[in-house]
């Protein structure tokens, strides 16, 4: 339980520091088999329906289909590398170490996880969440963004898991869902965007005309 | 009284001794992966005896320092040697020796860079200055790793913080974290191969190699004895980290330490041999992540309390 819960974190710190997207993409894979195997850990059984159930589709959506739509997107955009993150990966490791720090020193100020889970998995949480964060925002792809955005839904999975316990089934295979037609929204956007710009670099989607500009 | 003598006379007979011949079981896990004989266990004994009966020629353009490094060097890892526990209680051991002991290996070290440039080529200035940016990374995880043990064990001797006795918590996520940090420390110390790569003659890559290009006969050879004691006392700092001394004196437990020292060795062979060098760009990155592990061990312990 503990070891899932440092697997998690660690992926999350290799995310910031790893600059191939194809092993981004893989890392992200794990992160999303270690968090789908932690409810069946936590209630140590498998005898409940509703746990296996949720367990086994959090395992479909966020280890085996997300990463096979993120790597179909890498591959039909044909990008290798994250290229120039805005901020640089080694500043981006001292800063996921910061933020480590941040999540644990502040587990006063924040609800304690319920029973079956240790109390470090709030910290845990809430430093998946910011890492997320800072992915998104300190990333230049497209694709990277979208990674970012999933180590953030992962950290909420997380936090709703150890705090609220159990949702409905219902509720959380509506999640799923959404977040699983979102991704693939966004890697046919990625595709798109790469079609008509031939890069996914955020940064000058804003310029009009940017292609011309960059070629003088 | 005696029992005392006889401890302290096994410890020095055994950081004296023993060192060389894991680089011999270094080499020869390598040739093993390679597909090679390699060379006997005991070539680096040979290669010592070798440089020692040398005689030395120093650069015209060296100062006192290049006599100097290598005695110092040397005297600064047998004292730190003498603090850090084998097999029982270290010979030297007071509240605090875990500073003492990280800033010898760092005097040392400082002595090397001093002789490095002493010398005043180019080439070694460059090693210096890589050795000294590696180190100010590799340092702070190193640090970062002691003070976590202090805190999990609540003492600051190192040879309080290795007994364990029975409640060693070997499984303990935060037992395993540092030992993968202190693995990381180990190999970026020793300069072995994900870091440096020991073997290569090439100016552009070396960083150690590099700094003590202009040291012949005994010199070398008492840095190339250093090396080893320091690849030594490393190996025996990672390895007492999973399988701590058992606080006995006897053959039994000298044969256990040689094990699982030797299954350290064995352990960078293997990486040695399936690691290909890093780009030196890339060093950095590793040793922050390196540190980022180790403050997660931090965290997990204090978040934990002692055990």
């Amino acid at each position: 339980m503990d070891w899932l819960l440092i697997g998690i974190i660690l992926s999350a710190f290799f995310l910031l520091g790893f600059s191939r997207l194809s092993s981004c993409i893989y890392i992200v894979a794990l992160q999303g088999a270690m968090l789908s195997a932690l409810p069946l850990l936590a209630k140590g059984s498998f005898q409940e329906l509703h746990i296996v159930l949720m367990s086994l589709g959090t395992f479909a959506i966020k280890a085996v289909a997300m990463p096979f739509l993120l790597t179909r997107s890498i591959r039909e955009a044909s990008i290798r590398q994250e290229v120039e993150p805005i901020v640089s990966l080694h500043l981006s490791l001292f800063a996921g170490g910061g933020i480590a720090v941040l999540a644990f020193s502040s587990i006063k100020a924040l609800p304690p996880a319920l029973p079956p889970f240790s109390p470090m998995a709030v910290p845990v949480a809430l430093t998946v969440v910011l890492i997320g964060f800072f992915l998104l925002v300190s990333r230049t792809k497209a694709i990277t963004q979208v990674i970012g955005f999933l180590v953030l839904e992962n950290g909420v999975f997380l936090f709703g898991m150890n705090l609220v316990g159990d949702f409905p089934a219902i509720v959380e295979m509506g999640v799923l869902l959404d977040l699983l037609v979102g991704i693939f929204v966004m890697g046919i956007m990625i595709y798109h965007i790469n079609r008509t710009f031939d890069h996914i670099d955020t940064r000058v989607l804003t310029a009009l005309q940017e292609s011309e500009e960059e070629t003088e | 009284m005696v029992s005392e003598l006889l401890k302290l006379t096994g410890h020095l007979a055994i950081l004296l001794l023993i060192p060389p011949i894991f680089l011999g079981i270094i080499a020869k896990t390598k040739a093993f992966f390679a597909g090679r004989k390699g060379p006997p266990l005991l070539q680096v004994y040979y290669d010592l005896f070798k440089l020692f009966c040398k005689g030395g020629v120093d650069s015209r353009s060296a100062s006192f320092m290049i006599r100097l490094a290598p005695g110092i060097v040397l005297s600064t890892l047998l004292m730190a040697g003498l603090l850090l526990p084998l097999l029982y209680e270290a010979p030297i051991h007071f509240r605090g020796d875990l500073i003492l002991f990280a800033y010898l290996l760092a005097l040392g070290r400082f002595f090397t860079i001093l002789a490095a440039l002493d010398v005043g080529s180019s080439f070694e200035g460059m090693g210096a200055s890589r050795e000294a940016a590696f180190s100010a990374f590799s340092e702070l995880a190193f640090f970062m790793a002691l003070v976590t043990l202090a805190v999990m064990t609540q003492s600051t001797s190192l040879s309080h913080i290795f007994q364990w006795g029975n409640t060693h918590p070997t499984f303990h996520p935060a037992v395993v974290l540092l030992f993968i940090s202190f693995f990381l420390i180990l190999l970026t110390e020793n300069s072995r191969m994900p870091i440096d790569d020991p073997n290569t003659h090439l100016e552009l890559t070396m960083i150690h190699e590099v700094m003590i290009l202009d040291y012949s006969g005994p010199d070398l050879g008492l840095i190339l004895y250093g090396a080893t004691l320091k690849l030594f006392l490393f190996m025996a700092l990672t390895a007492s980290l999973l399988w701590p001394p058992t606080g006995l004196f006897g053959f039994q437990e000298i044969g256990y330490l040689l094990a699982k020292v030797a299954g350290i060795a064995v352990v960078i062979g293997v990486v040695e041999s399936v690691k290909s060098r890093l780009r030196l760009s890339k060093i950095p990155q590793l040793l922050v992540a390196n540190l980022v592990i180790t403050t997660l061990a931090l965290l997990i312990t204090v978040l934990g309390g002692p055990i």
